[in-house]
């Protein structure tokens, strides 16, 4: 399911938090509203983490993970490290990595199994990423954007893309994906999709402003409002809205 | 990647025809299937004009100040400016007025039509400004301004008192006010009234008003080159700033006229008349313009008197048009000598009042042997029997050398047989606006009806216009140097006149000017 969350009056919750498959990490906020939105939709599923990142809260957009692992940038502090390893499942892999680009969440997008890349990433961190987070790792643009992290929100059942990414991108991309993506906005017409929504496979938060008609495109896209259960599959019928929007 | 919405291209069927092949994303406000690659902010073109109001930092109602008067704008923070209604130097005063209007790019703007009456002005403007990244929104409105009266500064100078600069004094000391009456007519032909703040009428003369001193002087070389005048001028201190050593002064100018006019009988000193080519001091005024004429009518030599003689030893006239008295032509006989316009002629003449009651005559020698002829009425002075008491005529009468060359009668001008009051003329002088002497305005305000000293003034003054608007009828040469205007009520004037048994030379029409300030909407009444 989708639902509407703020963070201390801003609308960009991808900024403030980092949602996969297997956890959630939450940016440390001076009330606990924010916290209580995931905590309603994923206690007893997911554990939560509530982390800082380089003393900073901008969490979503210094990280990048999904079920595998999760990667943090050069100038974590070894506390917030130890603080995320305490926290998150043994299975997560944490890697901290030496890259110059280290907003990691704007310059990679990724799910379980596809990560699509800045352009100008270094080679190890590539590697890392593929090692770390158990992916297939693309160098791509979204709608001529570098920043593909930004621009580009990504589940295993699907993908929402910057509203001006052309029929063409999207067919490139999704080829590359091989999961159905859709261009649209979130926070009512905000291109920055990746930074304004955080999803996985069963659940999305988007920020306050999000319009229902935006709201019905990240369910279906995202193929949210089937699903009951993690893992559970996308009707036949959904697909074909999907289809109808490329 | 621009996009502008009103673009004479229909976007909108262009979208339904292709639309399962462009359409990318859902419009976000309203769900609309849109193409997302050219969409404003993922907003389809419906909700971007319902949503985006580039014009909201525009004003939509300002005030325009106007000064009545002088029929000026005002062009903040302190110029005004003159445009004429829906001009395009009133479009650029109402758009410099609205604030806001500089961080979006006019692209037209135009006037809407409105009752002038209304104090109402309506623009219709058209801009254009960047919406979201990429998309140029074009938009329409309109902009009222309420006409706002607001007097100028220069007015507001010209509506209090003492706000001149410098002004002038014009006298002329004589018992009438024909040289006025001539003067405002050549006054008003050369537009020379223009710049004055305000005329005022004062004892014996006129004064004017001026905000700055070199059109005072204007004035002054105007009037020098026109008349015989004697310029006094004086300034007054008003303030003075002793750190940047500027000061303000109320100049004036004191003009005195030589009061001599046409037709004036003059008696010269001797030793004045001498220097003038030996005149005979007794001598008539035949003209007057930047120097006083004079003639001798026995011998039909002429003189002229410059301002400057003039005053060095000055003289009054001994005898002015008032004193003419009617003679009648009972034998002329030329004497062949002429001098310009004027033929020496021996007249003998008797008093029209003396007709029928006596025989006495009088043999004089005229100048006007060109005009008279037997039974002619002519206008002259009786010398014999008026006393002057003139200092210079009783020189005269006691010199051996010109004592016994006074004549009895000195004639003067043709004299035209008249009704009372012409009523009719075909013909009409333009008056100048002036203002009286204070107090007489106040006493008229005062009491309704006029005192009779007041009704003295108002009726010599207009025997004065009478006697003015005869001499322009009778004298080509003066006519000549005014602008003589039709009246409206011509073809009723001509009928009556023709009717009339009166004598006096008429205007031909072809002299006569149509005056252009009364074709109005009223004219025809």
């Amino acid at each position: 399911m989708a639902v509407r969350a703020q963070f201390e009056n801003s609308n960009e919750v991808g900024v403030f938090a980092r949602l996969t498959n297997s956890y959630a990490v939450v940016a440390v906020g001076a009330s606990e509203n924010f916290y209580s939105v995931f905590e309603a939709e994923l206690q007893d599923i997911i554990p939560i983490c509530h982390a800082t990142i380089a003393g900073t809260r901008i969490v979503g957009r210094l990280t990048v993970g999904n079920k595998n692992g999760l990667l943090v940038p050069t100038t974590t502090t070894d506390q917030e490290l130890q603080h995320l390893r305490n926290t998150l499942p043994d299975t997560v892999k944490i890697q901290r990595i030496e890259e110059r680009l280290s907003a990691l969440g704007n310059v990679i997008c990724c799910n379980d199994h596809v990560a699509i890349v800045h352009p100008d990433l270094e080679r190890e961190t590539e590697e890392i990423i593929a090692d770390t987070l158990g992916v297939e790792v693309f160098r791509q643009t979204v709608a001529d954007n570098v920043l593909t992290g930004s621009y580009m929100a990504l589940s295993n059942a699907g993908g929402i893309v910057h509203p001006k990414t052309s029929i063409r991108d999207q067919d490139e991309l999704s080829s590359l994906l091989q999961v159905p993506l859709v261009a649209g906005s979130v926070n009512r017409g905000s291109p920055v999709v990746g930074a304004g929504m955080v999803v996985n496979d069963w659940l999305a938060v988007t920020g306050l402003d999000t319009t229902a008609t935006e709201l019905s495109v990240i369910e279906s896209v995202f193929r949210l409002g089937e699903m009951a259960a993690p893992g559970a599959g996308g009707g036949p019928q959904k697909e074909s809205i999907v289809e109808s929007f490329y | 990647m621009s996009m502008d919405l009103d673009a004479p291209v229909p976007m909108s069927g262009m979208q339904q025809q292709d639309q399962p092949v462009t359409a990318t994303i859902l419009c976000c406000n309203c769900g609309a299937p849109i193409d997302g690659t050219t969409a404003a902010g993922a907003l389809c073109q419906d909700c971007v004009r319902l949503s985006v109001d580039v014009s909201q930092g525009v004003q939509r109602e300002s005030t325009l100040h106007f000064c009545r008067d002088c029929e000026r704008w005002l062009q903040p923070p302190n110029s005004w400016l003159v445009a004429a209604p829906e001009s395009k130097e009133l479009l650029a005063i109402c758009l410099r007025r609205l604030r806001g209007l500089s961080k979006v790019r006019i692209i037209d703007a135009s006037f809407i039509w409105t009752e002038p009456h209304s104090r109402r002005v309506k623009v219709k403007l058209t801009i254009q400004q960047e919406a979201f990244q990429g998309t140029i929104i074009q938009q329409s409105f309109e902009v009222e301004y309420v006409v706002a009266t607001q007097q100028c500064p220069d007015c507001q100078k010209s509506f209090t008192h003492h706000a001149w600069r410098a002004s002038i004094q014009l006298r002329q000391k004589v018992p009438h006010k024909r040289t006025f009456l001539y003067l405002e007519q050549l006054i008003l032909k050369h537009g020379a009234h223009k710049d004055t703040v305000n005329i005022k009428e004062a004892k014996d003369g006129l004064d004017f008003y001026f905000a700055k001193r070199n059109e005072a002087e204007r004035m002054v070389e105007f009037l020098c080159s026109v008349a015989p005048c004697k310029v006094t001028k004086s300034h007054e201190l008003i303030s003075m700033d002793i750190h940047t050593s500027v000061a303000q002064y109320k100049h004036s100018f004191s003009i005195e006229l030589i009061p001599i006019c046409k037709d004036d009988l003059v008696a010269l000193p001797i030793k004045l008349a001498r220097q003038l080519g030996n005149i005979s001091p007794l001598a008539l005024c035949h003209r007057v313009g930047s120097s006083v004429n004079l003639i001798d009518p026995q011998t039909l030599q002429t003189c002229d008197v410059p301002t400057a003689v003039y005053w060095r030893s000055p003289f009054k006239s001994l005898a002015d048009v008032t004193e003419l008295k009617e003679f009648m032509v009972l034998d002329i006989e030329p004497v062949g000598q002429t001098n310009g316009r004027f033929y020496l002629a021996e007249a003998t003449v008797a008093r029209a009042s003396d007709l029928g009651s006596n025989d006495t005559t009088y043999f004089t020698r005229t100048h006007l042997g060109g005009v008279l002829h037997v039974g002619d009425s002519v206008l002259g002075y009786h010398l014999t029997n008026t006393i002057f008491n003139d200092d210079n005529y009783d020189a005269i009468e006691a010199s051996s050398q010109y004592g016994s060359t006074i004549p009895d009668v000195v004639l003067v001008k043709k004299h035209y047989a008249r009704k009372k009051k012409p009523k009719n003329r075909a013909w009409r002088l333009k008056r100048m606006a002036r203002e009286y002497e204070e107090e007489a305005a106040a006493a008229a305000a005062s009491s309704a009806a006029p005192t009779r000293a007041q009704k003295q003034d108002a009726d010599r003054l207009e025997a004065d216009f009478e006697m003015f608007l005869r001499d322009v009828e009778e004298d080509q040469e003066l006519r000549q140097t005014l602008d003589l205007y039709k009246t409206r009520k011509q073809a009723d004037a001509m009928e009556e006149d023709s009717g009339s048994e009166d004598e006096a030379p008429k205007i031909n029409m072809e002299e006569l000017l149509d005056d252009f300030d009364e074709l109005n909407m009223g004219g025809d009444e």
